[in-house]
This record gives structure tokens, C-alpha cells and sequence, in this order.
């Protein structure tokens, strides 16, 4: 079975029209079945729109601080993107950095196991270390565990305004020193991303009330002095644009090549982006202070050679099927942690049957 | 509590297994003479004791590995043991057990500020992991109560909370990666000084398992810079209807303090006597502390002193110096401590959506009366994390069953309005026999399934976490 929300982020699916199963669709698991602003806690059927959650939550203030990336450019799918779908593939945006990912504001999963057994696990409340924890395990099990009917999540105040600052012309490492610089800083960065290239930005965001995010981006200027001059955005539609764009890595859309998302220790982002220039014509963006490269690759570029040594993992975002089989979508694992992950699945999905083979497995 | 008989063949070879145990390890580092295995026959859930077979302090991962490698063998069950400091029996031995303290794992392994992370051993404790960074002005953001005493081990064993998880997260949140090793002796490292994982996140799993399926040697921990300053104010209302509600609006108008602690009368009235902090006698009382510059500060404060005033409140006094703000804080800091100078305690830590919060207060005053058991209140209420403290005296016959079983009507109540039976101390031996009130068996099975994958012959930590029905037939496959 091929489980699908909106269908908008084939990440692993190697299939296309070649798939001869069944395809099982979440979107009539649609609606909001509880959602209390006051105590920021949202459930909320698999199969509902995105859109739909973001618009009620915007209504009451509150957004997902995690802020989900829209893979609609990127990987040139369409239909509305599913809360299942991002779950599944735990998807999360710039304000990862800062704030934590999709698993972390998961508080609670009902899903239905590879057997038919409906289960539970976490609930609704924000502390819950009752039993194990499978939230996080579903959460970026890519539908390969169970197929998720309802989630529960924490939802967080929206900012008042933001605003972004923008250096130009640093090379990576030293952009990325920029970024951690700001990030070690008490100015609570939610968002530090670097566009590399001939003409270079590195861009750091402030979200706060007016006051403060004025406040903290004098501070930060004054420190980050020395990395030259820095212009603020403080126009608060003209840096969400900003940040929508490197959320949605829109600078990739029309480019042809593969597409790879790397997550390393933000100080290697720019040894490996430096090793990738010399091997090819590689374009990156770095996010997450550096810690997460998206690599433009040129077709068939076998990235995950060039990380040999460096920790962290590659995962193939976008590529043709046949890449995608050659190299495999998802980094492979050691030895005792693969057996462990399989394991799991022998239990999960003893028969292989929730889109087999879509996380290598 | 009922605990599984220990394994008479197990108790038989003991002699056997020291010997096996200390030829592997460094002189010292094997207790065995039952007058020095006494020390470890309980945590802080001091209620339940049991002395262990024996008692192993490893200093290295390699160490761990082998200890385990010789139990795996021997059919030894081992009860992994942080500092102790469990309030739900986590680290309960059994007679046939082998206790692995990690108290010897204390090194800080790498600092790395760019990169915002340090790499401990997993018997470091957590306030000296803050301690290692704080000269950087970095910090480690959870706080449990235990702070000073507790390990990162049983951090992540229970996916430890503290006060100021409402902003910052709870372990879970803030672990990168973790030396795990396995039942059999394998060493496996789940994610690292990078984001989110890249296959299964196993690293989710672990963390909370209460020991149960590895033992974790060393942790990469997230650490942040620290905030430019902090502030708390004081509000006392005359009931706790409005103290819940106005918590609510608190986070409905969009402020998000860092910590927002709720005390109620008979809690108030402890500390006070115990800490002189100066509490006003109110029937319950916040603390709401945030964080920022003098300024940033100023304006949090302001919207939630304007949002308090409107629940009409007998008491609001804003920290205008550090002075004040430990004098606030104070008080909370030795609420337990002063319920302890009462009488004997047991304490709660159900979990509640903050809606139900004046339900369930207003019900807990009703088992009160009913088992003639005090109780005082004292919790975080910004993520509606109840810890209902309940009075009784240990020297008296049946008392402490009664605190029990009102302890657990009260986690019936927590379950039953849509919370959980625990929200940060784990379930231990404690909450064990609650499970089914709040998970199906098919929910149960599906715990005990990671369980089988993990540590397949049921050694680690196996008498914990679920009804001893539910396990009886693996742990005697085990045997």
C-alpha cells in the first residue's frame, strides 16, 4: 500500500506510475477535533489541509513553530499538503533552529499499524512521559510504522513583527561564523541562513514584539560588526517573503539537477559545501546556522561519497527515480542500528506492506 | 509493591557472577558485601526497598559494555541507576539483580560553543552541565527540581522536565545524541552534534524508556545562550478558578513566560513557615517569571500584570531586583522540603489540559476530605503539570497504602479529563499497574514490541514501567 496525504512530497516514492498496489488515501480523515489557544494544544485528523490548521491558528494568533516547508516548487507536485504528511515526514522550516522540530511539538499519535491494530501513544498535554515514546519514532516514519489517523500538537503564540538582517558577500565559513556568533548571542535568532554564490547573503531573523526586535537588532549589528555592513528589513511582509522563499528553497525550483538535504554540525556545512565545489558545480543554502545544506547537484552526483568522515546524514529531496534508486533516497545505517530500525518494522509491519521500500527498508 | 521473586539460581551463583563482574572491571569497582549493597536498595521513592546482588561502577563505555555482555550471558537481570533521585522507583532493585551506577561516568567529553552542544558522560549531573558552560554564558535549558543531585542518565531515562520547560522543552528537546549500549554489549551512537535523524528516530525512543532498553553512556546535550536577565511577580488570588484562568489568558494573549509555577494554601502555608519568603495567605498563588533585557522585561510584565488585575487578585508584587526575585523563588524552591517537615509524602505528577485545572483542583479537595488524607498543590501550571503532594505518616499502619490509593484516583481523575498519569518523573515502579487506565492493551502491546526488539531476553530494568501481567510470560521466557 502506498499511503498518501496530499501527495506533495514524494520523498523515497520510487515507484511513480509504476506502482501496483493499492494506494491508501488519508484525505477524508479531515476536520479539527480539539483546539484550545489558551492551553496552545490542537488535535487534528491526519487527512486535514495544512492550510486549513495555519488559517485557524492564525485567526486566534498561534501558528506551528516549526514552520513546516512547502515542497510544492521544489519537487513540482501539487494538491494540498496534508498535517498527516507533515508529520510523517517530520517537516520542519528556518525556525527549526530555534525552536525545535515537528517530533518535538508532536504531543500525541493515533495510528493504525501494518496488522489493523488501532493504537495510541502521548495524548494531548505538553508533558507526558507516560510509557515509551512513540510520537517521535512516527514522527519521519514516512508512513512505513502505521498509517496516522489523528495527532495532537503544541501551537505557539505568533510573533507581533520580525525582522531580518542581511550581510552581503561572505564566503560560507565565515558566514557561518557570522550565524553561530549571532546564535550564541541572547538575542533569540529564529532563523540563520546563508545563500551562497557569486553574489552571497547571509540573513538572520528576529521575531518579536516592535520594541524588542528593534532592541536586539542594534544589539546584534554591534556585534556582528566585524562581518561588515548589515541592513535591516524591517518591512515585516518584505522579510517573510525572505524567509518563505529560503523555507520553500525556491532558489532551486527551476534549476535542473538533483537536490540533496544534508543535516551535519553546522561547522561542517561549509567544509562539505567547499569539498562539493571542487569536485563540481555544486549551489548550496545553508539553514539552520549552517547545519542544514541544501546542494543543487549536478544529475546522477554521488554526495554522499564527498561526506564520507563528516557526521550527519544526506537524504535525496528531489531526482529522477532512477537516482534515487542508485544511490537510495534515505543515508544507509550502520549495521546495529539498522537492525534495530528493522526490527521495529518487523513488528510494525511484519508483511511489508506500508509503502514498502520507501524508506530503503 | 509487588515485585517478581528473584531467580534462585540467580541468587545461588552469586559468587560466580562477582567474580566474572570484577575480573572485568577496575579494583573498586564491584560492591558486593550486603552491608555496602544497602546503599543502593532504594531511590527516592524510599518506600519500596530491595538490596541488589550487587552493585557495578563502571568508568567507560567499554566498561558498560562488558558488564552487560557477562549479565547478557549469565541471564543476570541489571538495573541501570543514575543518581538515584527517582520518585517513582525507577532504580528499584530486585534480589537478583546487578545494579550499573553511572556515577563514575562524570566527565564533560567536548565543549563546543559555535556549534551550541556538549558532549557528557551520562553521570554527570545536570546542574554540572550548566556549571561546564556557564563561564561561556551558556546553560543547559531543563531544570528538574533534583538539579543538583539527578544525572543526565536519568534525565533521559525519564525525559526529565523542570520549571522552565515551557519555553525551553522538556530532555527530549534538548538531547542530540546519545553512546547507547545494548543488553548484548553492542555500542550504538544514535544522532550527534546534528539535527533530526536519518532514518528511524531511535533517539526519540530512547529517551524516556526509563532504562529499559540500553544504557546510555554519554549524551550530546543542546546548549543556549543565556538570556540577558530574568524576572518574575508574585500574583495571590482568593481562588484557584482565577489563578486557572487567568494562566490561560496568560498564554492566550500571546505573552510566553519562561515559567509559570502555581502553590496552593496549604503549600503556601508549609513554605512559609519552612522559608519566610513572604507569601500573602491566598488560596493560591503564581509565580510567573520571563526573560529578556530590562526593557524586554518590562513590557512581559506589564501585559500579565494588565491580564491579572482583570481576575481581580489579592497580591501582585513584581521583582524590581535580583534580591526579590530569589526571595520569590525561594519559597517554591522548598515547597517540598517544607511539606516534608509536615509529615511523610507521596508526590504526584499527573499531567492535565490547564482548562481543567479548577475541576481538578476543586476534585482533589473531595478525595481529600473523603480518604482523610491533606494535600497540597504545588506545580507547573503553564503545562498543567500537577504535583498534588499528599500528607500521611509512614509510622502509622495502612497510611501509606491510603495515600496510594488515593494517589491513584487522582491519576484516574488526570487520565480521565485528558491528561496522563505522569508528566515528567516517569512510571517506574510506582505507576506501573495505572498503565491500562490510560493506554489499551493494543496500545501496551505496542510498547512492549520496542521492548522486544531492544533487550529480547526482558533483563534490563524489567519489573518497570508496565502491569507485571503484561510481561509475566516474556520475563519468564527470559528466565
Amino acid at each position: 500500500m502506498r499511503i498518501r496525504g496530499g501527495g506533495t512530497r514524494p520523498i523515497g516514492d520510487t515507484f511513480g506510475d509504476a506502482f501496483d498496489g493499492t494506494d491508501l488515501n488519508t484525505r477524508a480523515l479531515s476536520g479539527i477535533t480539539l483546539y484550545e489557544p489558551g492551553a496552545l494544544t490542537l488535535v487534528v485528523k491526519s487527512g486535514t489541509p495544512l492550510s486549513e490548521v495555519e488559517a485557524l491558528l492564525a485567526h486566534q494568533g498561534q501558528r506551528l513553530a516549526f514552520e513546516p516547508m512547502d515542497h510544492r516548487g521544489l519537487m513540482a507536485t501539487t494538491g494540498e499538503p496534508t498535517i498527516g504528511g507533515m508529520v510523517a515526514a517530520n517537516i520542519s522550516g528556518p525556525r527549526r533552529v530555534q525552536t525545535g522540530a515537528c517530533r518535538d511539538f508532536l504531543l500525541g499519535v493515533r495510528f493504525v499499524d501494518g496488522m489493523g491494530n488501532i493504537i495510541k501513544n502521548g495524548g494531548r498535554v505538553m508533558k507526558n512521559v507516560t510509557g515509551y515514546d512513540l510520537v517521535k519514532l512516527m514522527a519521519g516514519s514516512f508512513g512505513t510504522l502505521g498509517v496516522l489517523s489523528e495527532v495532537s500538537l503544541k501551537v505557539l503564540p505568533k510573533s507581533e513583527v520580525q525582522a531580518s538582517l542581511l550581510i552581503d558577500g561572505l564566503e560560507d565559513a565565515r558566514a557561518i561564523k557570522a550565524l553561530s556568533m549571532a546564535l550564541g548571542s541572547p538575542y533569540e535568532i529564529s532563523g540563520a541562513a546563508h545563500i551562497s554564490g557569486p553574489s552571497p547573503t547571509t540573513i538572520i531573523r528576529l521575531e518579536g514584539f516592535a520594541a524588542s526586535v528593534v532592541y536586539r537588532s542594534g544589539q546584534l549589528r554591534e556585534r556582528l560588526r566585524e562581518f561588515g555592513d548589515i541592513r535591516i528589513e524591517t518591512d515585516i511582509e518584505r522579510s517573510k517573503f525572505l524567509w518563505q522563499e529560503l523555507r520553500d528553497v525556491s532558489p532551486f525550483w527551476q534549476a535542473s539537477g538533483d537536490v540533496w538535504r544534508i543535516s551535519l554540525k553546522p561547522s561542517d556545512g561549509p567544509k562539505l559545501g567547499a569539498k562539493l565545489r571542487k569536485a563540481c558545480d555544486a549551489r548550496l543554502i545553508y539553514d539552520w546556522g549552517g547545519g542544514l545544506v541544501w546542494a543543487l547537484m549536478p544529475e546522477g552526483f554521488d554526495l554522499r561519497a564527498q561526506l564520507n568522515g563528516i557526521p550527519g546524514h544526506a537524504r535525496i529531496e528531489r531526482a529522477s527515480a532512477e537516482v534515487r534508486r542508485k544511490f537510495t533516497t534515505f543515508a544507509p545505517e550502520p549495521p546495529v542500528l539498522r537492525d534495530l530500525s528493522k526490527g521495529i518494522r518487523a513488528r510494525f509491519d511484519p508483511r511489508g506492506i506500508l509503502n514498502p521500500g520507501l524508506m530503503g527498508q | 509493591m509487588d515485585m517478581p521473586a528473584p531467580n534462585p539460581l540467580i541468587l545461588s551463583r552469586k559468587a560466580d557472577i562477582v567474580r566474572a563482574l570484577t575480573s572485568a572491571l577496575p579494583d573498586g569497582a564491584v560492591i558486593f558485601d550486603p552491608n555496602e549493597t544497602r546503599a543502593y536498595e532504594c531511590d527516592a521513592l524510599t518506600a519500596y526497598r530491595c538490596a541488589p546482588l550487587c552493585v557495578v561502577l563502571p568508568t567507560s563505555t567499554e566498561e558498560v559494555a562488558r558488564v552487560l555482555k557477562i549479565c547478557h550471558t549469565e541471564g543476570v537481570p541489571v538495573v541501570p541507576r543514575g543518581s538515584g533521585t527517582s520518585l517513582a522507583g525507577g532504580a528499584l532493585p530486585t534480589a537478583d539483580s546487578v545494579v550499573l551506577g553511572v556515577a563514575r561516568l562524570s566527565q564533560v567529553l567536548e565543549t563546543d560553543i559555535e556549534n551550541r552542544f556538549i558532549r557528557v558522560q551520562s553521570g554527570r549531573t545536570n546542574l554540572s552541565v550548566s556549571g561546564a558552560v556557564e563561564a561561556m554564558d551558556f546553560f543547559y535549558a531543563p531544570d528538574p527540581s533534583s538539579q543538583l543531585a539527578c544525572a543526565i542518565a536519568g534525565n533521559i531515562a525519564m525525559n526529565s522536565g523542570g520549571a522552565h520547560c515551557l519555553k525551553y522543552g522538556v530532555t527530549t528537546n534538548n538531547l542530540l545524541g546519545v553512546t547507547l549500549v545494548l543488553m548484548d554489549g553492542a555500542v550504538v551512537e544514535l544522532g550527534g552534534a546534528h539535527l533530526d535523524a536519518g532514518g528511524l528516530d531511535l533517539l526519540g525512543v530512547i529517551c524516556g524508556s526509563e532504562g529499559q532498553l540500553g544504557v546510555v553512556t554519554e549524551a550530546t546535550l543542546r546548549i543556549l545562550p543565556k538570556p540577558e536577565g530574568a524576572r518574575p511577580v508574585l500574583i495571590g488570588f482568593d481562588t484557584s478558578e482565577a489563578a486557572g484562568t487567568c494562566v490561560s489568558d496568560i498564554i492566550k494573549a500571546g505573552v510566553l513566560p519562561v515559567a509559570i509555577e502555581f502553590m496552593d494554601r496549604p503549600c503556601i502555608r508549609a513554605t512559609e513557615a519552612f522559608a519566610h519568603a513572604g507569601y500573602p495567605d491566598v488560596e493560591a498563588l503564581l509565580i510567573v517569571e520571563v526573560e529578556g533585557s530590562p526593557d524586554e522585561i518590562a513590557y512581559q510584565l506589564g501585559k500579565i500584570i494588565e491580564i491579572a488585575r482583570r481576575h481581580d487578585p489579592a497580591e501582585l508584587r513584581e521583582s524590581t531586583s535580583p534580591e526579590e526575585s530569589a526571595r520569590i523563588w525561594a519559597g517554591r524552591k522548598s515547597a517540598f522540603g517544607a511539606m516534608g517537615q509536615i509529615n511523610d509524602y507521596l508526590c504526584l505528577d499527573g499531567t492535565i489540559p490547564v482548562s481543567e485545572l479548577p475541576y481538578v483542583l476543586q476534585q482533589i479537595r473531595e478525595l481529600s476530605g473523603q480518604y482523610g488524607l491533606d494535600v497540597g498543590n504545588v506545580f507547573h501550571a503553564g503545562d498543567g503539570n500537577m504535583h498534588p503532594l499528599i500528607l500521611f505518616d509512614a509510622n502509622k499502619a495502612g497510611d501509606l497504602e491510603k495515600a496510594e490509593e488515593m494517589g491513584a484516583d487522582i491519576l484516574k481523575l488526570c487520565v480521565k479529563v485528558g491528561g496522563c498519569l505522569t508528566g515528567e518523573h516517569g512510571v517506574g515502579v510506582e505507576k506501573r499497574d495505572l498503565m491500562l487506565v490510560q493506554y489499551t492493551p493494543a496500545d501496551l502491546a505496542a510498547q512492549l514490541a520496542i521492548k522486544d526488539v531492544f533487550d529480547p531476553a526482558w533483563l534490563l530494568n524489567p519489573a518497570k514501567v508496565f502491569p507485571l501481567a503484561a510481561t509475566e510470560n516474556r520475563r519468564a521466557a527470559a528466565v
